[in-house]
């Protein structure tokens, strides 16, 4: 089985965002793998030591999304391609996908597993896009993922619960919470990882046709409406002006 | 013609009101870029629904019936939709069902698509759709290039205004086409009697509430509301409640009206998933806790003395 797993990095949620004219400053941000790849990069090498055969991680973005592939070097997978771009047209879903999709036809993979969403845009669309471009079925939101030969079962969340479906590989997946519990990575995979080689693939290469969108500027959020602590004597009075608050001012209740 | 093609969507035979809020935005970029709104409706009962839709500005309902939910299935149906009507601009729900779909269908058409937009305006022509990124820390502004311009747009984004549209009614031969993921079994058991993901009033709870057995008094006040339960990280990783009620950055991400944060100290990733609710009351007994920071209204005190109070002061106002 060939599976490659899509690993993007994105600002680590606690870290200060300054936003320029249509990006971010980066100066002192904190990098992390989107945690949702984590379960991707997790589910793939399960796969591997079940049923044999390769993981390759790949990530998409500037030099410094080398340091991700490293540590899933370090987690365990097998390869690792760096399809190197700058960062903000990783805005733009489609190109994304088309690069991608096409560095995995050219793999020829089985299965090809993302998270469910990348915590930088939240967007939820390039695994869904990379199956479509290829042309295969696809399993959003993944909890639990059993193969049986070409034959794939899968629970999936749904709106209000989960369900179970059935397909067939080749596939794409989006990892949702609950598929797994990632593996930290080990003292010598981490050293090991240091020395692995990162195959680096550029755009041309890959034959994308350009970006669809255009950044036409960043902001700072909106400002939040003005807020105040209630000042009551006891619960039935904190009660009585909520109430009143949210009937009479915000008049959203 | 500078058409937009909206898609609703239905919740066990009714109308969800991310239909209205994208026919009432499909309107106004409608009249900004000069053409007509098509607002697709997956069902094969499409009258029930029109004068719903036409009220906010249809021009046409169209009814596709392309059977259960699959993902590929109402791609196949609303790009055979899309072509007949050759839009300039698709809206669709970035709902669970709408981020799957959305995605086949860009490829299909060949669109960009911004997804997760909460504001859409027209400048030259063309729309701009902003949404939040880094979790809220910054909104961008895209225009959309390709000649369809696809956006998702996020629940409770959208106003909903009353402008009549002539509201025709169509019935599409659209087909779900071939489905290559096959559902075997649903379980609903464990969710939410409402939604978190489109709620627009949530009740939350959070490590505050000191066990699983206290949910009810939180349960008590959202049901008294009609409001969706939620959670924070801390109550699901404890085993209180189920991941499907988690709010944040490993949870789900909403924009209620109202959010209502009881006994949580609003980590960062809470506020991620939170944070763009329009009104937010916290009610916590630290006042220190960053909850308090985005809070519109926040109450330090005891929540099992305040929410039980909150519930019933609100029965008797709503009856």
């Amino acid at each position: 089985m060939k599976i490659v797993v899509l690993v993007k990095q994105v600002p680590d949620t606690e870290t200060n965002i300054k936003v320029g004219e249509k990006s971010i400053n980066e100066a002192g941000v904190k990098w992390i793998i989107s945690p949702y790849d984590e379960f991707a990069i997790e589910e793939g090498i399960r796969i591997r030591e079940k049923s044999g055969g390769e993981v390759i991680a790949v990530s998409l973005g500037p030099d410094r999304a080398v340091e991700a592939l490293r540590t899933a070097y370090a987690m365990g997978v097998d390869r690792a391609i760096h399809v190197k771009v700058d960062d903000y047209v990783t805005f733009d879903s489609t190109y994304t996908s088309e690069l991608l999709a096409n560095l995995i036809k050219a793999e020829n993979a089985d299965v090809v597993i993302g998270g469910r969403q990348s915590i930088d845009t939240d967007s939820s669309q390039v695994v869904v896009q990379i199956a479509e471009r290829l042309n295969v079925p696809h399993v959003a939101m993944a909890l639990k993922l059993e193969f049986d030969g070409k034959k794939v079962t899968a629970t999936r969340e749904i709106e209000g619960g989960t369900e179970v479906v059935e397909t067939s590989a080749p596939l794409a997946v989006t990892a949702q919470k609950g598929l797994n519990e990632p593996r930290y990575p080990s003292l010598k995979g981490i050293m090991s990882a240091k020395k692995k080689p990162v195959d680096v693939k550029k755009p041309e290469e890959l034959g994308a046709t350009g970006s669809k969108l255009e950044v036409v500027s960043l902001e700072p959020p909106p400002p939040r409406i003005a807020g105040r602590k209630l000042e009551a004597a006891d619960a039935q009075g904190f009660a009585s002006q909520l109430v009143k608050a949210l009937r009479e001012e915000a008049k959203v209740i | 013609m500078a058409d937009v093609l909206v898609v609703g969507e239905l919740k066990n035979g009714e109308l969800k009101k991310i239909s209205k809020e994208l026919t009432s935005a499909g309107r106004k970029i409608a009249d900004a870029i000069g053409g007509k709104v098509h607002t697709v409706l997956i069902t094969d009962n499409v009258d029930a629904f029109a004068g719903d839709l036409k009220a906010v500005g249809a021009d046409a309902v169209i009814g596709a019936n392309l059977g259960e939910f699959s993902p590929e299935g109402y791609a196949n149906g609303i790009f055979a939709i899309i072509q007949e009507k050759k839009p300039a601009v698709v809206l669709m729900p970035h709902s669970a069902q709408g981020k799957e779909y959305s995605a086949r269908v860009a490829i299909k058409a060949n669109a960009g698509i911004v997804a997760d937009a909460v504001g859409l305006s027209v400048d030259g022509g063309k729309v701009v759709a902003k949404k939040p990124i880094y979790s809220g820390k910054a909104y961008a502004n895209f225009k959309v290039s390709s000649e369809i311009q696809m956006f998702t747009v996020r629940a409770n984004s959208q106003e909903v205004t009353p402008k009549d549209g002539a509201g025709a009614v169509e019935k599409s031969g659209a087909s779900a086409g071939e489905v290559r993921t096959k559902s075997i079994s649903k379980d609903l058991s464990g969710g939410n009697k409402v939604q978190l993901a489109d709620a627009s009033i949530i009740v939350s709870g959070g490590r505050g509430i000191k066990g699983p057995e206290n949910w009810p008094i939180i349960q008590d006040l959202a049901d008294t509301l009609g409001a969706a339960l939620g959670a924070s990280r801390a109550t699901v990783d404890a085993g209180w409640i189920s991941h499907s009620h988690q709010v944040g950055q490993t949870g789900k991400t909403v924009s209620p009206n109202c959010y209502i944060a009881c006994g949580i100290s609003g980590a960062i990733q809470h506020l991620a998933g939170m944070g763009s609710s329009k009104y937010i009351v916290a009610i916590n007994k630290d006042g220190d806790a960053p909850i308090f920071k985005v809070a519109t209204y926040g109450v330090v005190a005891d929540l099992f003395e305040v929410v039980p109070a909150l519930t019933s002061e609100f029965k008797k106002v709503l009856g």
